[in-house]
């Protein structure tokens, strides 16, 4: 509220009519708009933490992919035609006849997989100094919100091409719902359109692919930035600096975010878009990673690929629907492994939000943690065989274990006092 | 909901009144969006046209011979019709211990293929060749040790490692928990195969 009352003073000064034509144009604009008034509060007068390290890069970065994605997304759609006969021919003549198509399409496909590189950074990041702890509960809901989005958004996609791992990863995800009792048979035919994935499929995750859910990934990132300002940024130290402010009633811990924090995030940008080029020109389907090798050839109703895998971004995932030997229990079991992240702000309890203050069972959990992740997300890509079964069913307990323990090692543990200010050193 | 600001309580205005006739209207206006609805749900039901294309198929059966499977199409589903030789109808039986669902309780099937061979005739085999797990496309693993030197005959799905046996049963560590299921069908006459339609008529 304090940046509120202090943009009442910037707003637009009274003698701007006098000055030079841009200055009265200034004023007329803000007398219309509030224009100077929201730049003050939320960009040059919004007041971050000065700790914020390199895992502060990812929530700009997320930004810079989501633009990245609609500006490529939006050119692709003048060329890609939906449909069971056009499909996949249409994708062969981005790729070989259309001006730099191939380029507009591979910045897309490998812009999804950095997607949710950056997202996943950005959500460990949360795990690491507590972000979504009190105050920020709902800051962390709407982007577990943003990135189920993200999930649909992903996996329709990957369905427009018409390639066969497209129709065959379609038949695996829509069957998921077959599974609920009672109205999954019915509700598998309401979403295909028809007795088995078809044009009328094709059809409607197009629609959704490009209308639908984008415009409400973007109403989900508007509310998430707007709960962030709200809150306001957590820090490498969890310290809420709104608690310490100077005599001018600003934050002694903060720094406007424009300039400083546009200026680091530019080189962060920098640095991600040299890493995507060298993807994009060098590598586009990373070994198989990003783009499958069975997506080139059509989609073939009698021909199921030799194995089944989605990208690499939902393999924990599939993981642990594999490693249940019952369907309707293993979709459960994929459902409730998405969903888990959804109560971490109420199944922590510890007093301190980040992990330099926490004790050793909080820092084992996530380590492990992240060990089940990392490994589910391998065994998701091998075949569904023997020894991998069970180590993934040993990872998959690990990954539960994690949540369900949460509220008791973060409560009994050992905890270093957090200083009362963040931990700076100027340079 | 706005509450009633700027009206004293001697205005002579009922609030009551008010109330009652804000909650009929929000009321009203939520059938009246549960009923618009019902047309944009509907839209993704299968078209006229979708169903048309789902009508029964005929499939002659003297293309096959004892041993031999085909794999025609219907409703966009691959359909296994194997002709089961005496020796492969014998190895049916004699595992039932090893099976989810020996007796097909708890399987989708016509009541015609309710029974040990999961079919009308032990030499005509109809399966909807969709793995009951999440939908792949098993394989033809017919002969006996093909797969494990105890195996008996059978389908196996490359995906997920589902093992079915020569009628179409779920093996115990199987990630399917059901049978494959059976369409329904008749023979309208010798030598020919009618696959979605039955006395009872046309599948819905």
């Amino acid at each position: 509220m304090t940046a509120k009352i202090a943009t009442g003073a910037t707003g637009a000064p009274p003698q701007a009519a006098a000055g030079s034509a841009g200055k009265r144009f200034r004023g007329w604009l803000n007398k219309r708009m509030p224009v100077d008034e929201f730049l003050a509060s939320q960009v040059t007068e919004y007041y971050a933490p000065k700790n914020f390290n390199f895992w502060y890069y990812f929530g700009s970065l997320a930004l810079v992919v989501l633009v990245l994605q609609l500006v490529t997304g939006i050119f692709l759609t003048m060329f890609y035609k939906p449909g069971e006969l056009t499909a996949f021919d249409s994708v062969q003549y981005i790729m070989r006849e259309v001006n730099f198509g191939w380029l507009l399409r591979y910045l897309h496909s490998t812009g999804a997989s950095f997607f949710f590189i950056v997202v996943y950074l950005h959500m460990f990041r949360a795990f690491l100094y507590g972000s979504y702890k009190p105050p920020r509960e709902l800051l962390w809901l709407l982007g577990m919100l943003v990135y189920l989005a993200l999930m649909a958004e992903a996996f329709m996609g990957y369905v427009l091409p018409w390639g066969n791992m497209s129709f065959w990863g379609a038949q695996v995800i829509i069957n998921l719902f077959g599974t609920i009792p009672g109205i999954g048979p019915d509700l598998v035919l309401w979403i295909r359109g028809d007795y088995g994935i078809a044009d009328a499929t094709l059809g409607r995750f197009f629609a959704l692919h490009v209308a639908a859910v984008p415009l409400a990934l973007l109403l989900l990132v508007a509310l998430h930035l707007v709960a962030l300002h709200q809150v306001g940024s957590n820090n490498p130290d969890g310290v809420e600096i709104k608690e310490k402010k100077g005599a001018d009633g600003k934050p002694l811990d903060g720094i406007p975010f424009h300039p400083y924090y546009t200026v680091k995030d530019f080189v962060g940008i920098g640095a991600f878009l040299v890493a995507l080029a060298v993807v994009v020109f060098f590598v586009p389907t990373f070994g198989g990673l990003f783009l499958e090798a069975p997506n080139y050839e059509p989609a073939n109703p009698v021909s199921t690929p030799a194995d089944i895998t989605p990208v690499w971004y939902f393999t924990p995932y599939y993981a642990m629907l594999r490693a249940v030997p019952d369907q309707r229990l293993g979709a459960l079991l994929l459902l409730l492994g998405v969903m888990a992240f959804l109560f971490l702000p109420w199944l922590d309890r510890s007093p301190v939000k980040s992990m330099r203050y926490r004790g050793w069972m909080s820092r084992t959990a996530l380590a492990i943690f992240v060990v089940a992740f990392v490994g589910l997300g391998y065994l998701g890509m091998q075949p569904a065989l023997g020894i991998y079964v069970m180590i993934a069913r040993v990872l998959a307990v690990l990954y539960f274990l994690f949540f369900i323990l949460m509220p008791f090692y973060t409560r009994f543990e050992t905890v270093k006092p957090v200083p009362e200010r963040v931990v700076y050193h100027a340079h | 909901m706005a509450d009633h600001a700027g009206v004293a309580a001697g205005d002579g205005v009922d609030l009551d009144r008010r109330k009652f006739l804000t909650r009929a209207t929000i009321a009203t206006g939520a059938v009246g969006v549960a009923f618009a609805a019902v047309p944009f749900i509907e839209s993704w039901s299968p078209s006229e046209r979708a169903r048309a294309a789902g009508a029964p198929v005929s499939f002659d059966l003297s293309k096959l011979d004892p041993g031999q499977m085909a794999l025609p199409v219907w409703r966009r589903q691959p359909i296994f019709v194997v002709r089961r030789t005496p020796d492969m109808v014998k190895r049916v039986s004699g595992h039932d211990s090893e099976l989810k669902d020996p007796e097909s309780k708890s399987s989708d099937q016509p009541p015609y293929a309710t029974n040990d061979l999961r079919s009308r005739t032990p030499e005509y085999l109809v399966l909807i060749a969709i793995c009951t797990h999440l939908g792949c496309l098993p394989k033809q693993r017919f002969d006996a040790g093909s797969l494990s030197p105890s195996w008996p005959g059978g389908f196996w799905c490359p995906c997920h490692g589902s093992r079915f046996d020569l009628a179409g049963r779920v093996f115990d560590g199987s990630p399917a928990s059901v049978n494959l299921r059976v369409p329904p069908y008749s023979f309208p006459k010798e030598q020919l195969l009618l696959i979605g339609a039955d006395e009872k008529g046309a599948a819905t």
